[in-house]
């Protein structure tokens, strides 16, 4: 984040506003990758004339970056009015996510025309055999490169998202390779993340400690290996004063349906700005304030663990693993193996599996009640 | 002396942050903040009213300056940002298709 950027989110949190949302404007997608965590079908989505009222409150509400995911975007018929008024009428700062295989010459001209911050791309692998193993969608690879050629000829910014997973977990620095090559950045993602109903089948496809621990190794990724697999120096009451993350605080997520929920990736409902006013979730929903009261301090287990000035701890991961204020494993496992050194979490269910399989002898009862008789 | 006229650039993102406007170039993405009297000036840049007018009605009044003085700083101010392709300046009145965007809070 540019220090200007963060001195504007710093503003924002202390004003209590909501600098940054995540609209999906569909969850149907024309990929079938087999690591998401969405259900395609649609359940109502929002008419274009509830968008743009959305859209209205947020702008009311002091909203500067609104980033458009799904689901693909592109396959919502009213993408570009969506787009034109979000960009001309409300002036946000647009960010897209797409898989971009919808876009061609004429798309990205348009997009150049309306004015988009950056375009996101999931690409999963330099070769096609293997992207297009996970996307489902046979010749997608090529169509999404040439979809960021067409971007890039526009003179638009444009960002490889490489999401790692066991079936592409050899293939990140080709796809680094040709990122560079089309003059795109590229980032990172090691974090499967369980479907929105709490499903977490999809979990077996994150890549395991060993390769987890060869990437944060790769100096070409991380830089100075050393620092950044360090343990982070003891916190002290500042430091667990802090907030655990941005959702909730300066950032929320609206669903195609219009929920509202602290983040993409912490599906608990706070409001619904189909009946509910945007700002009167984001200011009086009890639950986004419970979200919002949590600090470092309160956290459960993760207070005593030695990664808590460093971990990547997610709330939202925590509380699809049953508490928001818990710890978050697949965290958990991200600091073991950059660290070497296992998470208070993990430390604690060593000792709880300890207990069940611990056998003991037990004395033999004496005067023993009749079965079944409560004492 | 001629009459010089602003409109905001709508190719720029932009939100106003506790009466300060948050102003993102849409030429590459670079982030500013107008202070208060450069906000005045972004927030008044109608595409119709001359910047002597907004100077006069709208600086003059919130802060004790010299008119004369703060039509040329007012002046300098404009043409940088619009250097910054953040607002558009002409001698002739421009029109704009949303005088009232990116007025939030």
């Amino acid at each position: 984040m540019s220090g200007l950027l963060e001195e504007l989110t710093a503003k924002a949190l202390r004003r209590n506003v909501p600098i940054s949302v995540q609209m999906d404007l569909t969850y149907r997608c024309n990929e079938r990758c087999v690591h998401c965590y969405l259900d395609h079908d649609d359940h109502g989505e929002m008419t274009t004339a509830e968008i743009k009222r959305v859209m209205d409150e947020m702008a009311e509400a002091g909203v500067f970056i609104l980033t458009f995911s799904g689901g693909e975007i592109f396959l919502r018929k009213d993408f570009f009015e969506i787009l034109e008024y979000a960009r001309l009428e409300r002036q946000f700062c647009v960010k897209l996510k797409t898989n971009a295989i919808m876009i061609r010459e004429r798309e990205a001209a348009r997009l150049r025309e309306i004015g988009v911050e950056s375009i996101q791309i999931s690409i999963y692998s330099h070769r096609p055999e293997v992207h297009d193993a996970i996307t489902l969608v046979p010749g997608s690879l090529k169509r999404s490169i040439d979809a960021a050629r067409f971007l890039k000829s526009q003179g638009l910014r444009v960002i490889f998202a490489n999401v790692l997973m066991v079936q592409n977990m050899q293939d990140y620095r080709g796809v680094r390779a040709l990122a560079e090559e089309l003059g795109v950045e590229c980032t990172l993602d090691p974090t499967i993340t369980p479907m929105m109903d709490g499903d977490r089948s999809v979990l077996s496809l994150n890549i395991d400690h060993n390769a987890l621990r060869e990437v944060f190794r790769d100096q070409s990724l991380v830089g100075d290996v050393d620092e950044f697999c360090a343990v982070a120096d003891p916190v002290d009451e500042n430091s667990l004063a802090a907030l655990p993350c941005s959702a909730g605080h300066t950032a929320c997520y609206v669903s195609p349906y219009g929920d509202v929920f602290p983040c993409v990736q912490f599906p608990l409902p706070t409001g619904n700005v189909r009946t509910q006013r945007f700002l009167d979730i984001w200011r009086h929903s009890d639950r986004m304030n419970e979200v919002r009261s949590i600090r470092l301090k309160d956290l459960t287990t993760c207070t005593s663990c030695s990664h808590v000035g460093s971990c990547t701890r997610c709330p939202g991961l925590a509380f699809m693993e049953g508490n928001m204020r818990g710890p978050s494993s697949q965290d958990c496992e991200k600091s073991f193996a950059r660290t070497g050194v296992p998470s208070a979490n993990m430390l604690a269910k060593k000792r709880a599996a300890a207990n069940l399989v611990q056998i003991r002898v037990l004395p033999a009862p004496v005067d023993a009640p009749a079965a079944g008789a409560l004492a | 002396m001629s009459k010089l006229y602003m409109a905001r650039n709508p190719r720029v993102a932009a939100r106003s942050l506790d009466g300060e406007m948050m102003i993102m170039s849409g030429r590459d993405s670079t982030l500013f903040t107008l202070n208060k009297t450069a906000t005045i000036l972004w927030q008044s840049a109608d595409g119709a009213t001359p910047l002597d007018e907004i100077v006069k009605l709208r600086i003059c009044t919130e802060f004790e300056v010299e008119p004369a003085e703060a039509l040329q700083d007012a002046e300098t101010l404009a043409r940088e940002l619009a250097s910054h392709e953040i607002l558009q300046i002409s001698e002739e009145p421009i029109p704009q298709r949303n005088p009232t965007a990116g007025e939030s809070r």
